[in-house]
């Protein structure tokens, strides 16, 4: 095979043993790699019911066809299982060097099951894999545990790992891989540490072979050189990273305040923005594999009670620790994000809970009883102090460890937590683009920005210019972005590349890599089957169209201000709509017509 | 005038594109190992380094190459391995201060960078500027200019 390794790595936890799975052209074709592949595996053999956290759930480190190669941006995996958080497909995606790491290892990734009996750590050499005792790494955060692991194994490995909030089974606990980089959403680190297992270890020194040498070069070349030329992804990341969205969200009039609760216009954005952060606190820039943005960035508060220094906060991160909880301390959201790092937390979802139990707490809905402090807005050290106790599960921490679903739904009020099925929204009001509130509703994980980016057309205007506040055309718009968000994710390629390059250049690179001859259309059509696939799995795990809302706040509250004054989501306008597009009934069951179509039948 | 490979790890991001693009040119496929420059990654820090042969006027390589396997390029400066002479001793490896002389097992081969015949991969799709060809006489220009950039803010608040 070419681009694919062509094996994967299972390791049974229960049991000691390890094999490889043999991988056919046919299946890598319909599916894949990565995202799309792992949705596959996992769809046939795990059944849909499962319990996320027992050892019949299975948890998949997968590649694509492009991952490790000169393609661009082209250094991600993904981790797929059944997610603790919502019982949904779990796809959460990293970058950094680790998934390139395990292809030259010579695999296209790792299957863990079953559940280790004692806390272990796994060391893979090329063919070579040890399961060894975590004794002594297990309890440290993942600083320590990174530097502990590379120590005992190799200085050059990659480190995929979870911190004490995976151990706790925090249900948006992260896997961080090289410190810094996050497979953050769902709550994939919980299923690793319901394993027992604390880390993937890995080095390779075999290399990934491409199909047509001439033509991949070309390809990729192609694509680098049009990332390099985008005004997004040739100055804006690299210059200020995502936070570059704080301010344009914000004039937008779509960057969230207090839970939702006010106008989407946070008045001290300025103070949270990516200029700010560029000006006061970046170190420099920094990529993952094979990535010409250089979007990550290396940051440091000097001093003060928050002295830290780390990676990011990142745009999702500083909204949801700033407007969110209207914090307009970037030093207080910058140590609670290096914090999330390092204790392996998804910022997101920490936030967004910490926010809802804010609002309950202020409408009294959560007595005071309950919490060691008063629950306030605009509280940085309330926010760093619930972020230790929420990964320790320690006091309120326990209760903010199960996620703002649980939370709210505890004290009687499920309707205060800004979720779509039990996982907590990013940084875009949906009010104030109609857009992605479709796709918040639809994604297969729940809230979610990542599976149909909508501010890029809506907000951003790229590739096109569209009205966010209509409705007309956006169940189309929003059908291709996410299937060529599925094909992008499967490839192994970062999403940040879809600024600026497309289908044609997507699929150019899989093509000349893989060798598999299919046309633009069918490798859209791929990213079509693993879109209906991961629905199918979510159907049969209980799910159905009653889960394909918002919460009522988006639907009955009109904006408060802004420029989208009085707006409210127009889901019905747009969801049969969505529905009929892509083939599936009325309830959001894909027709038997459109699975044969794909190949699901 | 002959260029070099001129190296400023303090623009690097860690992307390690030279890597790839070195050894696919030079063996077909994408193996770090199997590349003629390597990136040091400082996660920790954020920190990175590309490390690459710097074509030494004083070859510790050729110097103690035993059967004069090595000679210097003379269109673009490169010390080359002739491998039909090469013992594959791996005295080279050895001698270099650099560590960047080292055998490939797989093509059986001493490694070490050619600048690609006067056209280095590594420095075209270096996105950063970390690695670039110039010549020599401009190399680090930018820095001291940084650094007259400071003094001349400073004599400008005191004078």
């Amino acid at each position: 095979m070419f681009g694919w390794m062509g094996q994967i790595l299972r390791v049974n936890l229960s049991n000691g043993q390890v094999s490889k799975l043999n991988l056919d052209i046919d299946t890598m074709s319909q599916y894949i790699g990565a995202r799309g592949l792992g949705t596959k595996i996992f769809y046939d053999e795990v059944d849909p019911m499962v319990d996320p956290l027992s050892p019949e759930n299975k948890i998949i480190f997968l590649t694509g066809p492009l991952t490790g190669t000169l393609a661009a941006s082209a250094g991600r995996y993904n981790v797929v299982t059944k997610g603790p958080l919502n019982g949904t497909i779990a796809a959460s995606n990293s970058g950094g060097a680790f998934g390139p790491e395990m292809k030259f290892a010579g695999y296209d990734g790792i299957i863990l099951e079953g559940r280790a009996e004692n806390p272990v750590y796994l060391w893979l050499y090329n063919d070579q894999l040890e399961i060894r005792n975590a004794e002594g790494i297990w309890g440290q955060d993942v600083v320590t545990a990174t530097d502990l692991i590379k120590a005992a194994t190799d200085e050059e490995a990659k480190v995929a790992c979870i911190g004490p909030a995976g151990e706790k089974l925090v249900k948006f606990a992260c896997i961080m891989n090289e410190y810094n980089r996050a497979a953050g959403r769902s709550g994939v680190g919980a299923v690793l540490g319901s394993k027992n297992v604390k880390a993937i270890s890995v080095r390779g020194t075999k290399g990934v072979r491409v199909a047509n040498s001439a033509g991949f070069l070309a390809a990729a070349t192609d694509a680098r050189n049009k990332l390099r030329a985008h005004p997004v992804t040739g100055q804006g990341l690299g210059a200020y990273g995502t936070n570059i969205l704080v301010n344009i969200l914000n004039e937008h009039g779509g960057l969230p305040v207090k839970n939702f609760s006010e106008a989407a216009v946070f008045a001290d954005a300025e103070k949270i923005s990516g200029e700010y952060q560029a000006e006061k606190y970046l170190v420099r820039n920094k990529s993952c594999f094979g990535c010409t943005v250089g979007c990550g960035r290396v940051a440091k508060i000097p001093k003060g009670k928050f002295k830290s220094r780390g990676e990011g906060p990142e745009y999702e991160a500083t909204w949801a620790f700033g407007a969110d909880l209207y914090i307009n301390d970037f030093e207080a959201v910058s140590k609670a994000n290096y914090l999330c790092n390092e204790l392996g937390l998804d910022p997101i979802t920490m936030g967004g809970t910490l926010a809802c139990a804010v609002e309950m707490y202020q409408k009294k809905l959560i007595p005071a009883e309950d919490v060691e402090v008063p629950l306030t807005w605009g509280d940085g050290d309330l926010l760093v102090e619930m972020v230790k106790k929420t990964a320790y599960r320690e006091g309120f921490g326990d209760k903010l460890a199960e996620g703002s679903y649980r939370l709210a739904e505890k004290y009687g009020h499920p309707e205060y937590s800004m979720t779509v099925k039990k996982q907590e929204l990013p940084a875009y009001d949906p009010r104030g683009q109609q857009g992605i509130a479709l796709n918040y509703a639809t994604s297969n994980r729940g809230g979610c920005h990542v599976r149909g980016y909508m501010t890029s057309p809506e907000v951003l205007g790229v590739p096109v210019k569209v009205d966010p506040d209509s409705t007309e055309g956006k169940p189309a718009l929003l059908k291709l972005f996410q299937d060529l968000t599925a094909l992008c994710d499967s490839a192994g390629i970062c999403l940040f590349t879809t600024f600026g390059i497309g289908l044609p250049e997507i699929s150019a690179q899989i093509r000349e890599a893989t060798g598999v001859n299919m046309s633009d259309e069918e490798f859209l059509l791929a990213g079509e089957r693993i879109w209906n696939l991961e629905k199918m799995f979510n159907l049969a795990a209980g799910l159905s169209a009653k889960d394909d809302r918002l919460p009522p706040r988006f639907l009955e509250e009109p904006m408060k201000g802004g420029p989208h004054k009085g707006h409210v989501v127009e889901l019905d306008k747009m969801l049969p709509e969505y529905y009929q597009l892509r083939g599936w009934d009325e309830q959001g069951v894909p027709s038997d017509a459109k699975k044969a179509e794909l190949g699901l039948s | 005038m002959e260029k070099n490979l001129i190296i400023q790890p303090e623009k690097c991001t860690g992307c390690r594109t030279c890597e790839m693009v070195c050894s696919f040119v030079h063996t077909g496929e994408f193996n770090p190992l199997r590349s003629r420059v390597t990136v040091f990654n400082f996660d920790k820090v954020g920190m990175a380094a590309p490390i690459v042969c710097q074509q030494c006027s004083i070859s510790a390589c050729m110097e103690v190459c035993p059967v004069g396997a090595i000679s210097r390029d003379d269109n673009t400066g490169a010390m080359m391995v002739a491998h039909e002479k090469c013992l594959k001793c791996k005295m080279c490896s050895m001698a270099c201060p650099f560590g960047a002389t080292t055998y490939d097992p797989v093509s059986d081969i001493m490694m070490k960078c050619d600048l690609c015949g006067g056209d280095p991969q590594c420095a075209d799709y270096c996105s950063s500027g970390a690695i670039s060809y110039q010549d020599p006489m401009q190399a680090n220009l930018a820095r001291r200019r940084n650094l007259a950039t400071k003094l001349q803010s400073v004599y400008e608040e005191v004078i």
